[in-house]
């Protein structure tokens, strides 16, 4: 399979700041590529630069096997979708998914054949000849989508296309795009903030913090075995309980105040002694029982239980440490309840104190 | 090849740069060479022509020691505390009294802001002619019977200030109120809910609350205000064409007189130094206030 | 300055005054607060009371009368005298020559500069190169300096490129002193456009030109009433430029203005002064009556030319 994209050593500088460090991404054909990180990790500067819309400092950039470093958007074979749609107000739908093909000189009727195409995929015939103020946030983005499709592209890049849209149109249109991807099989990017859209929507996620693509990997593993300390905490909502303690008796076990934890069948690599490390746990691989499994359980206080209508969240203290269990919403538990949490060590993560990276 | 080719970086949006030559011609040619120019043949003895002979602050001495100059810049100096003065306190509070939900608002903002669609010309001429002692209010006024009334600032050495104040209040005012009505229309509504719950009246509420927030309204129309007298000219060759004798004479008719009528360019341009300068002193503590504060905090 | 175009925006979206609310219709507060704002708009209002009146009446009446009442007998003769009989120095053809020339110093000043600014402000926010805002910045501060520092400079400027004293020479001197101003007032309108808008139009493949015409220039039609009214009302005012840079054939309307009025020969026509100084503060009138708040938009993002 040939890449689609690729990034080589990319760097960018505003002034003294450096926004993107020594990048390098490759983006398989027909691949669905996230791009995940808090505000200000530098996602979107990397698909502005993919667009060709910011100049880069340093390296270069490979579309479909083609140095397009130094091209005009328009010549780098892509399409975009923006988070605020976009749209020229003063051109009616058809008009907004022609314009661009207008500027390539692209023939009359083959403009009127794939602008009809593109409405036909997105269900924006009766809207062609309405203006972007007259529609709602749903069909603009349609829209603005559609302009991207009419181009005729093998890449699309998405930049936080559904940021504006409520939350039901959101999970609406999130399926969509899936859909799509799986009836057009172009080569996606797509920038965003929230996981669930990470979650559902890719083949593989990177995720972003600091200009460094920290983890790039399919979001199972990403949620299952996040390679670093950052990427646990960020993907996963609870986030995931961390447990400060030390790796003891040659690796095999874990130990967190007075309680050890048995490490036996750890998914992971060799654990050596540590005298710090900092065991991962999430909230859905814990469960609460009332008695105590020596070297499979820690004692924990209940706080607060709260009923999240599928399933209930409790926190309890362990020692001077916060966790939340995520338990069946039929099981209340009072505050102040002594209460002892089983480890699923298959599902755990472990990590280094100081290298804050998994082992 | 790593790095980006520098001279693709010359010629990318190209387009761009040509379009912006007219201004990196203004801005580089006329603003910054211009006014370098004059401050440099400022120190010449330059009469008729400019011409490169230096005698260093000769013409700044003779400047000062020139009585139509040293009453350029008294007046200017009067006119301009008292322009300012009553420029900020009638602005605000007309403003204040807009701001009261009253009826007609527009009719009335209509009628205070026309005289700024005017030019200093016509007003200047306007109130040369309404200020006429001899068939103006003076005149009325003695109709009436009241033969002993005296109102005629323009003929008279002492007051003929106050005949263009009013002139240029005229003109002025109505600008700075739609100024200081947008500030207070932009404090926050709670605010006066605030103020009536506590109790606070309603002068009070003006001084100590409404009037520090609007430190930025207030500063922008000093600003404005103070550079627009400087360059007064227009108003006051309209109006009084700086008589009686020297007495209502401002800095801009001085530099005017000696670079285009008198032919004495040194002096022209030792004068407009001064302008530069007296400009500098009033915009560089605001730059600093407005631009410099921001980036610290 | 950025901040007061903004500050009018949202004055005039929203619209009601908020103080104190008003009680009863003839309260001894609204009395005051009436009374005042009554008393303060005569004062506004007297001078152009004065002027329309002046004008309609015969000399005599003039010299016997009260400049505040009504003519007795309505004559429109000084306004036909002042149009197109009143002398400047040896020419005795009234205002209507001045009228003419700034006409024709105005029209081509206002469309060169606002095109040259709309362009700038569009690059300046779009299209930042290196330096582009040092640039601006210091034709911000150019506004700011008094004219009469550039004023001989700009004499010579316009000798070497054989311009000084044509109309031409005006148009280019006015385009060059409104650039401050205007840059500054379509720079804060682009930027206030949405900038995804213009990275969508550079994949969509338009160039510099074509995002300016295309998508730039329809978005921002309010802009340029704003500007134009901001520029016919800038220029028509003009005295200064008009006095130092053109001779006395093509004096713009204000300098012939002021010279019939204060010229010391013969005697003095005060009907025919203010039928002329009425016939020069038409055109700013106008376009004050016509455009209502925008010219309150235009006014206050112009405020920075003092």
């Amino acid at each position: 399979m040939t890449n689609s994209i690729e990034v080589k050593d990319l760097t960018l500088n505003f002034g003294a700041v450096s926004v993107l460090k020594n990048m390098n991404l490759d983006v398989a054909e027909g691949e669905f590529v996230v791009l995940l990180g808090p505000s200000g990790c530098g996602k979107s500067t990397l698909l502005n630069c993919l667009a060709g819309l910011l100049d880069i400092t340093d390296g270069q950039i490979f579309i479909k096997g083609k140095n397009v470093t130094w091209a005009e958007p328009s010549a780098r074979g892509i399409g975009m979708v923006f988070q605020s749609y976009a749209l020229y107000p003063q051109m009616t739908v058809r008009g907004n998914m022609s314009f661009g093909l207008k500027n390539a000189r692209v023939p009359k009727d083959e403009i009127e054949r794939r602008v009809a195409r593109a409405a036909e995929i997105l269900q924006l015939e009766p809207l062609l000849d309405r203006k972007p103020a007259a529609l709602s946030g749903g069909q603009r983005q349609r829209v603005a989508i559609g302009r991207a499709l009419v181009r005729d592209v093998d890449v699309f890049l998405f930049d936080e296309p559904l940021s504006n849209l409520d939350a039901k149109l959101r999970s609406e249109l999130r399926v969509e795009i899936k859909r799509l991807h799986s009836r057009l099989k172009n080569t996606m990017v797509y920038v965003t903030h929230d996981q669930i859209e990470a979650l559902t929507l890719a083949d593989r996620i990177a995720v972003m913090r600091g200009g460094i693509i920290q983890q790039l990997a399919a979001p199972q593993e990403i949620y299952n075995r996040p390679s670093n300390l950052f990427v646990a905490g960020f993907i996963g909502s609870p986030s995931m309980n961390f447990l400060h303690g030390a790796t003891v008796d040659n690796g095999k076990a874990f130990q967190f105040g007075e309680t050890k934890v048995d490490l036996a069948g750890y998914e992971g690599g060799a654990i050596l002694e540590r005298s710090k490390a900092i065991l991962g746990l999430r909230p859905e691989h814990l469960t609460i029982q009332d008695q105590p499994e020596p070297g499979k359980t820690i004692p924990a206080t209940v706080e607060i239980d709260e009923p999240m209508g599928a399933d209930s969240l409790v926190w309890l203290l362990a020692g001077s440490t916060q966790m939340s269990v995520r338990v069946p919403v039929e099981r209340r538990l009072a505050a102040g309840k002594k209460v002892h949490l089983k480890v699923d060590i298959t599902k755990a993560s472990i990590f280094d104190t100081v290298t804050e990276q998994r082992v | 090849m790593a790095s980006a080719p520098k001279g693709l970086r010359l010629f990318r949006n190209l387009n761009a740069k040509i379009a912006a030559l007219p201004m990196i011609f203004t801005t580089l040619v006329v603003f910054v060479g211009g006014t370098l120019w004059t401050v440099f043949y400022s120190f010449t003895d330059s009469k008729l022509l400019p011409r490169e002979r230096f005698v260093g602050f000769d013409q700044y001495e003779r400047l000062w020691s020139n009585s139509l100059w040293v009453t350029s810049i008294q007046n200017i100096l009067f006119f301009g505390a008292m322009s300012l003065v009553f420029t900020i306190v009638m602005g605000f509070v007309l403003a204040a009294l807009m701001d009261q939900k009253i009826r007609f608002e527009d009719t009335f903002r209509t009628i205070m802001l026309y005289p700024f669609a005017l030019s200093f010309v016509v007003t200047g001429l306007v109130w040369q002619w309404i200020l006429n002692p001899d068939l103006g209010i003076q005149h009325i006024v003695r109709e009436m019977g009241w033969t002993s009334f005296n109102f005629d600032p323009m003929n008279n050495p002492d007051t003929v200030l106050y005949g263009l104040l009013i002139a240029g209040l005229w003109q002025g005012t109505g600008f700075t109120m739609v100024l200081m009505l947008s500030g207070l229309r932009g404090i926050d509504e709670d605010i006066w809910k605030a103020v009536k719950v506590d109790g606070i009246p309603t002068w009070k509420a003006y001084v100590f609350v409404i009037i520090p927030m609007m430190r930025p309204v207030f500063i922008t129309v000093l600003v404005l205000a103070a550079a627009g007298i400087i360059r007064l000219y227009d108003l006051v060759v309209a109006q009084t064409s700086g008589g009686p004798g020297i007495s209502s004479q401002v800095p801009a008719m001085y530099v005017y007189r000696y670079m285009f009528a008198a032919q004495n360019l040194g002096q022209g341009f030792a004068a407009s130094t001064m302008m530069l300068l007296s400009v500098l002193i009033v915009l560089i503590p605001w730059a600093y206030l407005e631009f410099g504060g921001k980036k610290r905090g | 300055m950025a901040s007061i175009t903004t500050n009018i925006a949202a004055h005039d979206a929203q619209g009601a005054a908020r103080g104190p609310k008003p009680r009863r219709a003839l309260s001894p507060r609204n009395i005051m607060l009436y009374g005042t704002l009554i008393v303060m708009c005569l004062y506004y209002l007297l001078p152009l009371w004065v002027m329309v009146m002046t004008s309609l009446k015969g000399m005599p009446e003039i010299r016997l009368g009260n400049i505040f009442s009504p003519p007795l007998e309505i004559t429109f003769e000084p306004w036909v005298k002042a149009w197109s009989t009143a002398c400047t120095g040896l020419n005795c053809d009234g205002l209507s020559r001045g009228f003419w020339n700034s006409v024709q110093i105005t029209v081509p000043s206002v469309i060169i500069s606002i095109i040259v600014a709309s362009v700038n402000g569009y690059a300046l926010v779009n299209w930042k190169f290196k330096g582009s805002e040092v640039f601006f910045t210091i034709l911000i501060f150019g506004s700011f300096i008094p004219y009469q520092i550039m004023l001989y400079p700009m004499v010579i400027l316009l000798r070497e490129a054989g311009l000084y004293g044509s109309l031409g020479g005006l148009v280019l001197v006015h385009t060059i002193f409104g650039m401050p101003i205007l840059t500054l007032l379509f720079r804060n309108y682009f930027s206030s456009l949405p900038e995804e808008l213009f990275k969508a139009a550079r994949v969509d493949g338009a160039g510099f030109w074509g995002i300016y015409f295309r998508i730039m220039l329809p978005m921002s039609l309010p802009m340029f009433v704003v500007a134009l009214i901001l520029q016919v009302t800038g220029i028509w005012n003009d005295f200064l430029f008009g006095v130092v840079f053109t001779k006395p054939e093509i004096y713009p309307m204000t300098v012939q203005l002021n010279n019939i009025v204060n010229s010391v020969q013969g005697v003095k026509e005060y009907n025919v002064n203010m039928a002329a100084t009425m016939l020069t503060g038409l055109v700013p009138l106008i376009i004050y009556f016509a455009s209502g708040k925008l010219f309150v938009r235009g006014i206050a993002a112009g405020a920075v030319k003092g």
